[in-house]
């Protein structure tokens, strides 16, 4: 192989130009491959983790599955038990006590009147596979944590849909109306998207708080029915796609532009409607940053603020910790791969070039 | 609606159109605008949210900058107004020094060998955008484990592979900062995406070309690849910088809002929060929204600026909407 890739400077073979090419796309393969399990690894180790017992997590850190020693009664004391090798032959026998010189003192549980003397270090320790789902329902029962995904379910659905309510109509006027100020008001709805929230925060804050909104989940709700940058963006540009042909049409038949919207413009941009609407179920679910502004009492927590918390209490805990933590992220796995394509294929981002 | 039959046609259109932005318009001034005023009218007082604001000059924006010479000259940080203000800074463009780079180029990379005619590509593309997906306070709870010299399992491999001691990661105030960056690398699927759907709009028909002028797999990287995907690199580099400015929920959650060990974690953005929420330093923290965002804008009118040199903008595309 490599032997074909030294072709003359000059005059390149074109099997040595594909040989290396080859050679090149398998090691980026690799490389890809050996992302993959580093990517893969953390989720092993999470679910790996809240499947465990406190006592296996500290004693036994390394191994993905969950697993306890197997033990053995002698003389009404409880022994881990030990596959023992002796003469070619193996024997299960269990550990009574450490011996100087890293040696461990072990009896054959059917005789325990006998002991042997071997190096612990080429005995192999037995183990059963030991899984703790009830740390699930522990997990769930220690914290309200029915209240926190009522309280976030109802944030992401009732904002998502003032969202896709208010964007639709803001994305509808810029993709299909001619008017002076239109185009100056769209580059000032795009600045925004580079806007840091900070610099709003405050103001807000002290706004929410004499109206009452502060410690309500309307401070996270409200605001979503006013469109924002990124959603009037993406559908806009999707919009703009569809033939004018068809709006033309729809008005010589008397359609109103609400009409032709709800009618013509909807139907078509069903894949983008429902790429935004995914994104912001998963910005909503995720956010942490402004419910934990806005929520002050354990009532009205979201997941994300109630996890975070339930951490801070019992951070020690990292079984229950994780198992809250898988349960906190199930919904947006399961979405993605409801919506795989959605994400995968790219469909969406295409109105984010040019 | 509007059958006013003074107005033109051109009128009814432009009216009917502003009508459809309003909600817009009126979110607009109410969520951003108004705000942004209060906020810098805000920055140049004392306010505790319970009594009303008091002018106080320029005090918290002196505090601030006060004795920056001073310490420049003498490398002693205490001669600063407020020391942990530029910590703070200097945490988050530390971050951003590391974090934008390595993040825009593994993205990038990922991108173009996900978009290849290889099997199982969709489960590639999966599995690298999956963390993404889930990016907040569960991730930042996981990584804290994997990090963790006790129960993690990020040394263990460490001493297995390399057979040398792990680094206290985020105990370690030297460690902290590289350790939330490996973490964001984990979520690099997020920019990943962009990218690739940025390649699939690369004609198929400029490699074509290129394969029958005899350029190699490099020389189509360099020559066609790369600068078609300018424009996306661009994008997510703004963004991303934006994004960093901003870095909270990970750094809160790890570090239980104290930005610990020793403050080498405590970014812009938490400090901000405690002045605000934990201090009431209301003043103060619009003074500091207000200094962020005039960091941000001039770092991105300066990317802005330099993109005239190496974005390149395809005929096609700049005519395009």
């Amino acid at each position: 192989m490599a032997a074909t890739n030294r072709t003359s400077p000059y005059r390149p073979l074109a099997l040595g130009n594909r040989a290396q090419e080859f050679l090149i796309k398998l090691s980026a393969n690799l490389l890809l491959a050996g992302g993959a399990v580093a990517i893969i690894i953390p989720f092993l180790f999470m679910l790996s983790l809240a499947l465990k017992d406190a006592t296996q997590i500290r004693s036994d850190p390394l191994s993905i599955i969950p697993r306890s020693p197997i033990t053995a009664e002698v003389n009404g004391e409880k022994l881990p038990l030990y596959e023992v090798a002796i003469d070619g032959t193996k024997h299960q026998m269990a550990l009574l006590k450490n011996a100087p010189g890293k040696k461990g003192v072990f009896v054959d549980p059917a005789d325990p009147d006998q002991t042997y003397t071997f190096l612990l270090a080429d005995q192999k320790p037995l183990y059963h596979i030991d899984i703790h789902l009830e740390n699930f329902r522990e997990a769930l029962t220690s914290q309200p944590f029915g209240k926190y995904f009522l309280n976030t379910m109802t944030i992401t659905f009732v904002g998502g849909f003032g969202m896709l309510l208010s964007c639709t109509f803001v994305a509808y006027g810029f993709s299909r109306f001619r008017a002076r100020w239109l185009d100056v008001l769209f580059l000032l709805l795009l600045s925004t998207i580079m806007l840091p929230s900070q610099v709003r925060l405050i103001p807000i804050y002290v706004l929410f708080q004499k109206i009452g909104w502060i410690d309500t989940l309307l401070p996270l709700i409200v605001p979503a029915f006013f469109a924002n940058a990124y959603d009037v963006f993406m559908l806009r540009q999707f919009f703009k796609t569809i033939p004018f042909e068809l709006d033309d049409a729809a008005k010589i038949d008397g359609a109103s532009s609400i009409q032709t919207m709800v009618y013509v413009m909807l139907p078509q941009a069903r894949p983008a409607i429902l790429a935004v609407a995914i994104f912001h179920f998963l910005y909503a679910w995720n956010d942490f940053y402004e419910p934990l502004i806005f929520l002050h009492s354990q009532k009205n927590w979201t997941m994300a603020v109630g996890l975070q918390t339930f951490n801070a209490l019992y951070a020690i805990n990292t079984h229950l910790i994780m198992a809250a933590s898988i349960v906190m992220i199930i919904p947006p796995i399961v979405l993605f791969f409801m919506a795989q394509k959605v994400f995968t294929q790219g469909v969406v981002f295409r109105g984010f070039k040019g | 609606m509007l059958k006013h039959s003074r107005l033109s046609l051109r009128q009814r259109e432009a009216l009917t159109g502003y009508l459809y932005i309003s909600p817009w318009i009126v979110g607009f001034l109410i969520f951003t605008i108004g705000p942004m005023f209060a906020s810098l009218y805000y920055s140049f007082t004392d306010y505790d949210i319970i009594s009303p604001p008091v002018w106080n000059n320029f005090a918290n924006y002196k505090k601030i900058f006060s004795g920056i010479f001073e310490a420049l000259i003498t490398h002693d940080s205490s001669k600063l107004g407020d020391p942990i203000f530029w910590q703070s800074l200097k945490v988050t463009l530390t971050y951003a020094v590391l974090a934008l780079p390595l993040g825009l180029i593994v993205g990038f990379f990922l991108a173009v060998l996900l978009n290849q005619k290889i099997p199982f590509v969709n489960l590639w593309r999966t599995i690298y955008f999956l963390p993404s997906v889930i990016a907040g306070v569960a991730v930042a709870l996981l990584w804290g484990r994997i990090f963790n010299p006790r129960v993690g399992i990020l040394n263990p491999i460490i001493e297995a592979v390399l057979h040398v001691k792990g680094p206290g990661w985020l105990a370690d105030p030297k460690w902290a900062v590289p350790s939330l960056v490996i973490m964001g690398l984990w979520g690099v699927g997020g920019g990943m995406i962009i990218y690739l759907a940025g390649l699939q709009g690369v004609p198929t028909d400029f490699y074509d070309a290129a394969k029958v002028d005899g350029a190699n797999l490099y020389q189509r990287f360099i020559h066609i690849t790369l600068p078609m995907m300018t424009p996306v690199i661009f994008y997510n580099l703004v963004l991303g910088m934006i994004g960093t400015f901003q870095y909270f929920t990970e750094v809160y959650v790890i570090t239980n809002g104290q930005g610990g060990p020793v403050r080498s974690t405590l970014f812009y953005n938490l400090y901000l929060y405690q002045n605000a929420f934990r201090y009431n330093h209301m003043g103060y923290a619009a003074t500091m929204a207000w200094i962020l965002f005039i960091i941000v804008l001039v770092l991105t009118l300066l990317v802005f600026r330099s993109s005239e040199v190496w974005v390149y903008y395809e005929g096609e595309l700049r005519g395009r909407e």
